[in-house]
This record gives C-alpha cells, sequence and structure tokens, in this order.
C-alpha cells in the first residue's frame, strides 16, 4: 500500500517578497529516492517561492522579521528571508 | 626583506577584502607537488605547535616547507598577514574516493569579531577536476558571524565556486570564509593542505601600494555576490571598513554608504 513521505525545499529569497528571487537552497528528500548534499546544482529548483507553489509545493515556514539589534545593524550572519516548503510524495512500501 | 615583485598589489588587496580569497593558479613548480603528494600520502608532515613562528615549523629541506618558503607564496603572506607570521594549524584534507556525500557547509573555528584576520591556504598538490571536488567556498561571506557549523542547513548559494584548478594551485582566504569539501567521484583519494597563519604586526599597507589610488578599487569593493540578496549594501560596509583598516584612512568610503552615516552636524545656526 503507498504511504506519504515529506520531501522539504529551502528557499531563500532576495528580499521578503515571496516573487523575489531565490538566492540559496536546500532540499531534504524523505522518500529517500534523491540524496541532495552540497554543492549539487548551480541553478535554483524554482526562481521564486511563488513559482515553487505553483508547481505544488506547500509553504509551511515564514521567516519572521526583526529589527536589528542595537549595535549589530551592520552586522551580517545568516540568510534572513528563509522559505520551507513541502511536497508529500508516495512511496511503494 | 621581501622583493616588492612578490608582494600583492592593492587591486589584489581589494579583491580579497569583496570576495574573500584570492587565487593562484599552478603557482607551486611541478616537482615540488610531487614531492608534497607524496609527503601528504606518506602521513609525513609534523604538526607543529600553535603560536610558534611558521619558520621555525618545518625545515627548508621538507617539501611542505620548500612550498612556503617560495618567494611567491612569502610574498602573498607579507602582503596579507606580514613578515614572520605565527603558524595557528595545519590539516592535510581528504576525501576518499567514491564519495558522492558532500561535506557541509561551516566556517572554520568560532564566530570572530576581530578586524585583524588570519589567512588560510588551500594548497592543491595534484589536478583537482570537478569530479573530484575539490573544495566549495563562498565568496565573500567572510564577514559573516556565524559558528563554524551553523551554516549547514545550506546546500547550495549562487555563485559558489568549487576550486577546480590543475596542480600546484594556492587559493588564499579570509579565516571567516564558508567552503566544503566536495564529492569525489573519482578511484582516487582526493588531498587538499591547508594551513592556518596568524599576524604578528598591524595589518597596515603591507602590501605593494603603488596603485593604492587606482580608480578601479571602489568598483571592485562593491562588488556583488548575488546570494547576499538585499545585504549586499551591509556586506559594502563590511569592506569598507575592513578596507578602512588596511589602509589607515578612517575617512575612506565607497558610494557614500559611510559618509552619510557618519554626518552628525553639530554646530548650531545663530538665531536671526
Amino acid at each position: 500500500m503507498p504511504q506519504l513521505r515529506q520531501k522539504i525545499l529551502v528557499l531563500y529569497l532576495h528580499t521578503p517578497d515571496l516573487n523575489s528571487n531565490v538566492v540559496a537552497w536546500s532540499m531534504y528528500d524523505g522518500t529517500g529516492n534523491t540524496n541532495p548534499t552540497t554543492g549539487d546544482s548551480d541553478k535554483p529548483p524554482y526562481n521564486t517561492v511563488v513559482e515553487a507553489m505553483q508547481h505544488g509545493w506547500r509553504v509551511v515556514q515564514f521567516p519572521q522579521q526583526f529589527p536589528a539589534y542595537p549595535g549589530m545593524e551592520y552586522s551580517t550572519s545568516y540568510l534572513r528571508f528563509e522559505y520551507i516548503l513541502e511536497k508529500m510524495e508516495e512511496i511503494d512500501d | 626583506m621581501i622583493d616588492k615583485q612578490y608582494l600583492l598589489d592593492s587591486k589584489q588587496m581589494a579583491h580579497f577584502v569583496a570576495d574573500g580569497y584570492l587565487r593562484f593558479d599552478e603557482l607551486v613548480p611541478t616537482a615540488l607537488n610531487g614531492a608534497v603528494h607524496a609527503e601528504m600520502e606518506d602521513h609525513g608532515i609534523g604538526r607543529g605547535t600553535a603560536g610558534v613562528p611558521l619558520s621555525e615549523i618545518w625545515s627548508p629541506s621538507s617539501p611542505i616547507g620548500s612550498v612556503f618558503r617560495l618567494p611567491e607564496v612569502q610574498g602573498i603572506i607579507h602582503s596579507l598577514v606580514g613578515p614572520d607570521p605565527l603558524y595557528d594549524h595545519h590539516a592535510v584534507h581528504t576525501v576518499r574516493a567514491d564519495n558522492d556525500r558532500g561535506q557541509h557547509w561551516h566556517a572554520d573555528a568560532i564566530i570572530d569579531t576581530r578586524m585583524h584576520f588570519d589567512i588560510q591556504f588551500f594548497y592543491f598538490a595534484h589536478d583537482t577536476p570537478r569530479e573530484m571536488g575539490g573544495t566549495m567556498i563562498l565568496p565573500g561571506s567572510q564577514y559573516r558571524r556565524v559558528c563554524e557549523s551553523d551554516v549547514a542547513r545550506y546546500h547550495n548559494f549562487l555563485e559558489q565556486l568549487p576550486i577546480v584548478c590543475k596542480a600546484g594551485t594556492v587559493f588564499v582566504v579570509h579565516h571567516g570564509i564558508w567552503h566544503c569539501a566536495q564529492p569525489n567521484l573519482t578511484d582516487r583519494m582526493r588531498y587538499m593542505f591547508k594551513l592556518r597563519l596568524n599576524p604578528t604586526v598591524r595589518q597596515m599597507c603591507l602590501w605593494n601600494t603603488d596603485d593604492i589610488d587606482d580608480p578601479s578599487i571602489p568598483g571592485i569593493l562593491s562588488k556583488n555576490h548575488k546570494w547576499y540578496g538585499n545585504d549586499v549594501r551591509l556586506e559594502i560596509v563590511n569592506r569598507i571598513k575592513l578596507w578602512r583598516f588596511l589602509v589607515g584612512d578612517d575617512k575612506f568610503d565607497v558610494g557614500y554608504w559611510m559618509g552619510r552615516l557618519e554626518n552628525l552636524p553639530e554646530n548650531v545656526l545663530e538665531a536671526a
């Protein structure tokens, strides 16, 4: 009997706008059919989050936005506009 | 005293400040590459003590000692961290044959808030085609305040750079640059020799400054590596700050990014 497994796509955007361009990306595959890793693609799988949604990906987490801590206004760290998407796929068990 | 011809120039230094790395293809002679490769295969490179002058770590007769005594390499070292830097550590990094997993992205050591910086050499003693890796670096990531593997969730970035090179190629990177070993799909072990060095002098105008006023420098410092997204202007501010530190000019600016913020008039107009 087919069972569902989760695939996670993480897209990092140029701005918080879901129509802005993807600048970084990661894939995690719970089906076990693929084994994504670092440096495995030079082009993002979708140009925007909205484009991914149009291909069946569901947005499951939005990045919250916080003002910079005093004194940290010009420091950079993690990519700030991180969207997590999922797709459920059938596997043959 | 090192011959000026071996020092970096100001444009190269600006690229280092913007990109976090410099690349020197096939810098090390072929015979020396072969000797170092053999030395790594034999586990023959001795480990030194952190904080000891680099000049005291390996004898001039050893292959790896010869590499870091090459005048071209000495010129790179002098330009970035000055004469007689300290040995921090080295590592012979290997990726075994038929390994299809990339290492996670990381920055070495821990969060480092200094303006002063260490350098790391990535030396490839044998040809490294893409199917062999090599090390992937992320240009422009050196100012990000992250702790080692905190960035391991990321897989890919626009403008990520796999080091694909011929034998003898040397990269020198800022200590903060993000990097990860890439899969090795060949049937041979891949080697990369890494060496971290600490400065012992104030890092100011240690290179050949004849072109210090070159008009291309502001443009070099403004490069957009694309993966920053909306943070690119903040990264330019980081570069302006390091360039000020390096040239000893606290008024240097690019595109008025700092001048605008530093405009804090205190003079009060007389009432009419």
